[in-house]
């Protein structure tokens, strides 16, 4: 091993790219650690607190791209306060002295600052991908940076940011010399963009491959750009609406019908139903269907939509599709992969919602189902049960009964049986949401047949501590745990300490863990944080042990407890 | 919300539950309770409201919010697990729904020139029909499905999605409020032969 030169070794290790093997490889040896160490160009960092910027830099001085998570997953359901943490700056700011090759960065419920996007634009010459998802604290300032400074960028994409629009025209500071776009998605943008700039915009760039744009760009705008881009393989429209019968829906018409290589369709943030039909003719290609975002269209005008879907791998809706309107999808889109159903009316009591029909008809359907997010107004065990003998592959199963504690309406008993026939047939499920009436015997199934679970969701469950600990005993590969309204406590927090170094993070809410038992938890184990969230005035007197704590947010981290946490965080 | 109304098909243990309050005070505690601060839960002693068999064992603690839910609709911090971003994107889209009238051009035969109502400010066919009296000047007959509007030489009509005249009156006015695109007061002969073609 040791006659080899490094030059040698390197170009071999260039073959690695997952970090698993890398990982491996670094162990064998000293010489193998170096080498592996300079050359390891992609890092992802699930929980951006679990290391400093400067430890990241010491480990892996030539790194190119680099992907931060910021906030706990419970943050999207607004149970984290707004200035919590999950700050970009600091690292930005590291890599700007050690990174200058830095090409790509990828950052999931992170604040990003408009500074820390101009000093982003400014110290990364070969900066070439910027994807952010979930992220705050920007407006179309940053962006305009972005655009300006870059001056090779492929990627810009935005997906379900909270952006604020500041007047001024990001889109018109892409420079003329800019023409190596192959990915721009600013869907989420509220605001207006120069129309005019945007064809130039995407005339001038030959490779763009997915383009994903805002509300604000209508049809006839849609129509130019698709004449111009004929290589899109991915499109979200905006506004889809039009007069009837008028000249420029013709010939819209006309363009769409052509339009062959698209495989990814999304958007329609506005929509005439009767537009819809215009889509029918690329509708066999389609592989990703996601009309989420897109009101008013009807169960029957969605139906007749699908049934020309044939070739679907994903499927992204709304409920209103309807039980009825899923019998289609099953029947007509047998590849399907990925299915996620959103409530319409998350808080009315719904007509148009989906039941257990919708979701047993898509299981007998749908053999290649394997990643599931479906929003209901009920479930049965039956219908669980049916469902796991159907698709034995899940992956991914989150279900959402949107009323909380709602039992089996059939036998009203909990959902412990079909979420545990779930757990026994899919071997390979890495991640599970639960939801509806369910008592400890549901985390006995999953703590001894969820073997491969990595990430698991629970609201409104269980009866008590043995609960939580059959899953903190059984399930090896946890990586993340999170909790919010349970009855578990202190009993089952400090049982196995141990396990919170194996995983990435632990989220517990409104259960009924106390000051006392957090305190002994961080004194126990110095590599975990113990952040309590309180939102109270009482944390300035003096606590009791006693007293139970509100939000609870543990993770392993090797660089100790952060500096930016706001007041109402208090580390132990 | 959901959690109260399964309750209450149970098992009707309401009549015999030991709560802190007055007899026949009830929605109002919570509702106050509730109010407080919205982020909060209510506190555990609302919570023993709630009594159903499967839920005894359960924790207090997370019964709060639902309970009161008919009467202040009170959501649940955190529930159902729908992105901000897209709750957010319901909401505005609801407000636009709300917000936006349905403005229809009116035109009357003879007269100069167009006028636009928003429909959706009427209740029904009667407030509308007075509204386009009122506008316009005239009077119209009494409305049979039968014979149309007997008893005035004109007839309210309107064009729908699908571009036929039709006359006002004769579909449920949630369908003629999402189906009409302009309407027009006919006058005279014409109007007569667009009633009696039934």
């Amino acid at each position: 091993m040791t006659y080899f030169p490094e030059e040698v070794l390197e170009h071999i290790f260039d073959f690695l790219s997952s970090h698993l093997d890398r990982n491996a490889v670094s162990l064998v040896c000293k010489s193998w650690f170096r080498v592996e160490r300079w050359s390891r160009r992609r890092v992802f960092i699930g929980n951006c607190y679990a290391v400093s910027p400067e430890r990241l830099i010491a480990r892996f001085p030539r790194v190119r791209a680099l992907t931060l998570k910021g906030k706990p997953h419970f943050a999207d359901f607004n149970l984290v306060p707004h200035d919590w943490g999950g700050f970009v700056s600091p690292w930005i700011e590291a890599m700007t002295k050690s990174y200058p090759g830095l090409e790509e960065l990828r950052l999931k419920r992170m604040v990003v600052s408009d500074d820390s996007l101009e000093l982003l634009s400014r110290s990364f010459p070969n900066f070439k991908s910027l994807v952010l998802v979930s992220c705050e604290g920007f407006t179309t300032d940053g962006l305009a940076a972005i655009a300006a400074n870059c001056k090779h960028l492929l990627e810009l994409d935005l997906q379900e940011n909270e952006v604020d629009d500041s007047r001024g025209q990001w889109l018109s500071c892409f420079p003329d010399s800019c023409t190596s776009l192959v990915s721009l998605n600013f869907a989420c943008l509220k605001g207006e963009v120069n129309l005019v700039a945007l064809e130039r915009l995407v005339a001038r760039c030959p490779n763009l491959r997915s383009l994903r744009l805002n509300r604000s760009v209508n049809l006839d705008t849609l129509r130019k750009i698709l004449m111009q881009a004929p290589q899109l393989v991915d499109l979200g429209t905006g506004s889809y609406v039009h007069h009837p019968n008028s000249e420029a829906y013709v010939k819209l018409i006309n363009v769409v019908k052509s339009y062959k290589s698209v495989r990814s369709l999304s958007g329609f943030l506005e929509v005439a139903p009767r537009c819809l039909p215009s889509i029918y003719p690329i509708c066999l290609n389609l592989t990703s269907l996601n009309l989420s975002y897109a009101p008013g269209i009807q169960s029957t005008q969605l139906i007749k939509l699908i049934h020309h879907c044939r070739n679907l791998q994903r499927l992204w809706i709304l409920d209103c599709i309807g039980d009825k309107g899923l019998g289609v999808v099953a029947s007509s889109c047998k590849e399907l992969q990925e299915l996620r159903v959103f409530p319409s009316d998350p808080h009315g009591v719904g007509n148009a919602a989906v039941t257990e029909e919708g979701l047993v008809a898509i299981s007998m359907g749908c053999p290649k189902l394997h990643s599931l997010l479906y929003f209901c107004q009920q479930m049965t065990n039956a219908a669980l049960i049916t469902v796991a003998k159907n698709c034995p592959n899940f992956t991914r199963f989150r279900l959402c009964i949107l009323d909380p504690k709602k039992p089996d309406p059939v036998t009203l008993q909990p959902l412990d049986e079909g979420f545990g026939a779930i757990v026994q047939s899919c071997k390979g499920l890495r991640r599970l949401s639960l939801s509806g009436l369910l008592t400890d015997r549901v985390f006995l199934y999953i703590g001894v047949y969820a073997e491969q679970l990595e990430m698991l969701s629970v609201a409104f469950a269980g009866e008590g501590d043995k609960g939580m600990l059959y899953v903190l005993n059984g399930c090896k590969n946890l990586r993340k745990l999170e909790i919010m309204d349970g009855p578990f406590g202190d009993v089952a927090l400090l049982m196995d300490v141990g396990k919170y170094e194996t995983m990435r993070s632990l989220w517990m809410s409104s259960c009924e863990v106390t000051l006392g038992g957090c305190k002994a938890l961080a004194s126990k184990m110095p590599m975990i944080n113990v952040e309590i969230i309180n939102e109270n005035d009482q944390m300035e007197e003096n606590p009791d042990d006693g007293m139970k704590v509100e939000k609870l947010y543990l993770y392993r981290t090797l660089d100790g407890s952060r500096r930016d946490a706001p007041d109402f965080v208090w580390t132990l | 919300m959901e959690g109260a109304v399964a309750y209450e098909s149970d098992l009707n243990l309401k009549a015999t539950e030991l709560r802190l309050g007055l007899p026949g005070s009830n929605e109002s505690e919570k509702q106050t309770l509730l109010s407080v601060k919205s982020n909060k839960r209510a506190s555990p002693e609302m919570a023993e409201e709630c009594r159903s068999k499967s839920n005894s064992s359960i924790s207090d603690a997370g019964n709060d919010g639902r309970e009161a839910a008919p009467a202040a609709k009170a959501q649940v911090v955190g529930w159902p697990p729908i992105r901000s971003y897209r709750k957010n994107s319901f909401q505005t889209r609801k407000k636009d729904e709300e917000t936006t009238g349905i403005y229809v051009k009116v035109s009357m035969d003879g007269a100069p020139y167009l006028r636009k109502i928003d429909i959706k400010v009427y209740k029904g066919y009667p407030e509308l029909l007075k509204a386009l009296e009122e506008m316009f000047k005239f009077t119209i007959g009494k409305y049979s499905e039968r014979e149309g509007y007997n008893g005035s030489e004109y007839e309210p009509t309107y064009e729908d999605k699908d571009g036929d005249w039709m006359l006002v009156g004769d579909v449920p006015w949630d369908m003629f409020m999402s189906s009409c695109k302009r309407m027009r007061i006919m006058k005279g002969s014409e109007a007569r032969g667009l009633g009696c073609t039934v």
